[in-house]
């Protein structure tokens, strides 16, 4: 360590710019903040000492160096753009339509830019491996840059002392020199207090300043963004995070997951409901829905009801005893809330799922013959069904969901939305007969059958769809955005200010500065002076560019 | 229940009017702004510019007018489709240049800020503009919430454009052609492509113009209706209309949904006209239309609007933060039983809001100020601007209702 004595005392720690207590340049440091000699002093962090201006030996201080400057975390986040961009030239994965294949789905649909989308993962870009790299990046980059800052900035402004060196004051942007003996500095502090600046007084030197606070507000608002990436990484914690997904149908009662079977839901009603053009109430929307090619719903909604099992602890297989806790409604925008921070949410729905079918046997060739009906439920259908006339129908084969598919029935999904099924008819004294029926299908494979299984009712039901979550992730991310707020809202809506104030044998000099925001410091500072005899200062940025400008049509360009 | 229905539709007129008014205020306002680029004298000038904001304001609060009524007539908050929020978007901009017009009061930000909110009010009405009833998932009062605060963020970020856009034009050398000279003719031609867009919208409009084609959609054949003549005829598509023009060539078959074919058809007149008006100028001028603006911008103080221009982003950004990131999250763990699911919207919303960032960083720590952060401010306004109609017209996701 070699520390810096400055010529007013103050010793500062190595890689000091500026003296902390009076703002003198060091000489053999100024190349830190990039200070030329003739130009105005950078008042970056106030010239303080930060790490990673200072060293550079270890891999410890390269790494350090590395994510603490601004130049690599805005590349980080200029690469994240570009990336999340890409990301929206064709559909991720999860908003592929339901059953489609993501080996062919890119290539057919969008040709071999979409194959190369495919190939390249960009189908799942943000959960890839790269893309969370770089938002752990940006979270070591943030946690870095704001310590490497905060730190010395917040020692040095606790330091600091209202009387300045000359070539402080100097070469400030805002300064002024006035030459005048009849100075009323009663005059000048009570304009300063009621601008509401806090004054420091050192040998008739004056600091004022005010909302030094706001210069807390990055560093504040990055904790929150540190939050919120560390709430969003919780989240791949099993116990911190659940997502399940429910069918219920109609009268169903179900166990609902992630409650150790704890708690059941029954589906008493799913209601769709679709705006009514008749309905005065919806005059307004009339043009509207008449442009409409179909119905616009209206309302998505589960009456349910919710029940607590109560013979516990829970056995597996045995039935459970129910005692309801309440009837609750899962709308769109409105879930249903149990105490145990689970959430059901109105998520999908099935209408018209076939519950029941009812059969009747007859001969081949006339319909009006009636051998007998039956039923069959169709989530559990018996094996065999007896007619009164003694017949057996034994159900060979169903098909919740079947297609023709090259002539052979095949089964595309476990739910009844168009079923079928193999049975086999015995009536007594005869042979054996074997049929296919379904929905608009009747199927006599061998041909020489002398019955025919007839459908002639059939029930139906709708299904809702629930989504069951529970994330004890969301205080942490919600207290996170919440602080970054407070941080973005106190760097943003509020400025540092600082004027200091110099008394000198002819006069008094001017000097002031703030973080953002010049033309509102200057405005101040004109009025602060306004009667006080001193002259007000100048904008000594904006003098250079007049200067620079001269005398021609007042084109520059900054490339200069 | 009669009495209602009328009263409504009552409402819904006197709405429109007052819409309509407020567009023909602002764009008095426009002129009078147009006006101090000629006054030198400070005192006339200073005059002229309070006319100026006296008018805008009348403006502003007629198209409240607007607003209210139309949320008395729908019995929602009209934010629920592109028409309406393009509309408030317009309105917000009119706002958020009020607040800085205030803070300055730079009469030449008036003579920018205003003809954008012109262009997107003008824009907005090419959509359908009928009151349209919610569907399930826009039923909850973060509707306006979300929506007019995220409209507010980018309306007060859209100032930054306009303040760096003065910048530009006023300091980016003219005497030969550039890089930068070529990007900032660039620009304005994309700004006339909205002018050329509006015009050709309300040409053929005015003279009731449809083509219709049998096309199939999703393996099924739907008919599908241009209003304005197909330069490209959607994939595979039977023009029924008799004695129509075109279709030139086909729209491509990877571009989806029913309406892919009639948005890319408005991009190709878009650009077309704008071509065409940009020839037109650039003919009656006789250099570029930059250089041609750049002699009446003189009088503007490059800092002070390079200042503008910073500082609408340092307001701007934490109101885009909160109802464009933050709102927004809490809605859709509401609605969709998520916070963020990475649907095109919320990723561009994410990416202006990064962008954003990175300006704000390379401002205060990098001191890019100047021409860089007035490029930077054009920037991130095509990414808004991107966000607000490719993302809904061209990448179909869970907010394509809007």
């Amino acid at each position: 360590m070699s520390e810096i004595t400055c010529e007013c005392g103050h010793v500062n720690p190595e890689g000091t710019v500026l003296c902390e207590a009076c703002g003198k340049p060091f000489e053999e440091n100024q190349h830190l903040n990039d200070n030329k000699p003739e130009q105005l002093l950078n008042m970056r962090y106030d010239g303080s000492a930060r790490r990673s201006q200072t060293y550079q030996r270890t891999i410890v201080d390269k790494i350090w160096n590395f994510f603490s400057s601004v130049k690599i975390g805005v590349s980080i986040i200029i690469i994240l753009v570009i990336a999340s961009a890409l990301g929206t030239v064709f559909p991720q994965e999860m908003y592929l339509p339901p059953g489609s294949d993501p080996t062919t789905h890119y290539k057919e649909q969008y040709g071999i830019l979409g194959q190369i989308y495919y190939q390249l993962g960009f189908h799942n870009l943000y959960s890839s491996w790269w893309y969370l790299l770089l938002l752990a990046m940006l979270g070591v980059s943030i946690v870095i840059a704001s310590i490497d800052r905060f730190v010395p900035l917040f020692k040095t402004l606790r330091k600091q002392k209202p009387k300045r060196h000359v070539n402080f004051m100097k070469k400030q942007r805002i300064f002024g020199e006035t030459t005048s003996t009849d100075i009323d500095y009663k005059r000048l502090k009570k304009n300063l207090k009621s601008k509401r600046y806090k004054i420091h007084e050192e040998e008739g030197h004056l600091l004022a300043e005010k909302n030094r606070f706001s210069r807390w507000g990055p560093y504040v608002n990055h904790i929150g963004l540190i939050l919120v990436l560390l709430g969003a990484m919780l989240r791949f914690v099993p116990a911190m995070y659940m997502d399940e997904f429910l069918w219920v149908r109609e009268g169903e009662t179900k166990e609902i997951a992630g409650t150790d079977g704890l708690y059941y839901i029954k589906n008493e009603d799913f209601i769709l409901e679709t705006y009514d053009m008749e309905d005065e109430a919806n005059s307004q929307f009339q043009e509207s829905l008449q442009n409409q090619s179909g119905p616009v719903p209206e309302n998505y909604q589960t009456n349910a009801v919710i029940y607590e099992r109560t013979d516990l602890p829970v056995v597996p297989g045995k039935e459970p005893e129910l005692e309801k806790v309440r009837e609750a409604e899962a709308r769109v925008n409105h879930p249903i809330e149990l105490d145990n921070g689970i959430s059901l949410y109105q998520a999908s729905y099935q209408q018209n799922e076939f519950s029941s079918m009812t059969f009747k046997l007859h001969d081949k060739g006339n319909e009006d013959t009636d051998y007998g009906q039956f039923t069959v439920n169709l989530i559990e259908p018996k094996d065999e069904y007896t007619l009164d006339n003694g017949t057996t129908i034994r159900l060979e084969r169903y098909f919740p969901e079947f297609e023709l598919q090259d002539g052979e029935p095949t089964q595309v999904s476990k739910f009844p939305r168009n079923p079928a099924f193999i049975f086999e008819v015995k009536v007594p004294g005869e042979e054996t007969e074997v049929s296919f029926a379904g929905i608009g299908v009747n199927i006599d494979a061998s041909g020489e059958n002398d019955y025919k299984v007839g459908l002639v009712d059939f029930q139906t039901r709708d299904v809702t769809g629930l989504t069951v979550k529970r994330d004890y992730t969301l205080p942490i991310i919600a207290f996170g955005a919440a602080i970054f707020m407070i941080g973005v809202i106190q760097g943003m809506y509020w400025n540092h200010r600082r004027i200091w104030i110099q008394p000198k044998d002819t006069g008094v000099w001017v000097a002031g500065h703030t973080n953002k925001n010049w033309f509102a410091l200057k405005k101040d500072i004109d009025r602060i002076v306004a009667d006080t005899g001193i002259e007000p200062p100048v904008d000594q940025q904006e003098e250079k560019d007049e200067a620079e400008r001269g005398n021609d049509d007042g084109i520059i360009s900054d490339k200069q | 229940m009669k009495q209602k229905g009328g009263m409504t539709m009552e409402l819904s007129v006197i709405s429109s009017n007052l819409l309509y008014a407020s567009f023909f205020i602002y764009l008095l306002a426009t002129f009078i702004f147009g006006a101090t680029v000629k006054v030198s004298n400070e005192k006339t000038n200073h005059k002229v510019g309070n006319i100026g904001i006296g008018v805008t304001i009348v403006g502003f609060l007629t198209q409240i007018g607007y607003f209210v009524t139309r949320w008395f007539a729908a019995g929602h908050a009209p934010v629920s489709n592109l028409f309406e929020f393009m509309t408030f978007f317009g309105m917000m901009l009119v706002f958020g240049f009020i607040i800085l017009f205030f803070i300055y009061r730079i009469t030449l930000l008036g003579l920018f800020a205003l003809p954008v909110a012109l262009l997107v009010i003008a824009y907005a009405s090419m959509f359908p503009t009928e009151i349209s009833p919610l569907v399930p998932s826009l039923k909850s009062h973060w509707l306006y919430i979300h929506v007019t605060t995220a409209a507010l963020g980018q309306a007060i970020l859209a100032i930054s454009f306009a303040a760096g856009l003065i910048y530009l034009i006023r300091q980016v050398n003219q005497e030969k052609a550039t890089k930068r000279t070529r990007w900032l003719e660039f620009i304005l031609f994309g700004l006339l492509c909205a002018v050329g867009y509006i015009a050709v919208g309300t040409t053929f409009g005015a003279v009731n113009y449809e083509a219709t084609f049998e096309a199939p959609v999703n393996e099924q054949m739907t008919q599908i209706t241009y209003e304005m003549p197909p330069i490209a005829g959607p994939a595979d598509g039977e023009l029924l209309t008799e004695r129509a023009f075109g279709p030139l060539f086909e729209t491509p078959g990877w571009m989806q949904g029913v309406n892919a074919p009639v948005k890319f058809n408005a991009i190709l007149w878009s650009v077309f006209a704008g071509l065409v008006i940009y020839g037109v100028l650039r003919l009656l001028l006789r250099k570029r239309i930059a250089k041609s603006i750049q002699p009446l911008l003189k009088s503007a103080s490059p800092r002070l609007v390079d200042e503008v221009s910073y500082r609408a982003v340092a307001i701007g950004f934490p109101v885009f933060t909160l109802g464009a990131i933050i709102f927004a999250s809490i809605w859709a763990q509401e609605a969709w039983d998520r916070f963020w699911g990475w649907d095109p919207k919320e990723v561009w919303a994410l990416i202006t809001w990064l962008f954003y960032a990175a300006f704000l960083h390379l401002r205060l720590t990098r001191g890019w100020e100047g021409e860089r952060s007035a490029w930077l401010a054009v920037i991130g306004f095509a990414i808004i601007m991107f966000n607000l109609l490719a993302v809904n017209l061209i990448i179909s996701g869970l907010h394509s209702y809007a």
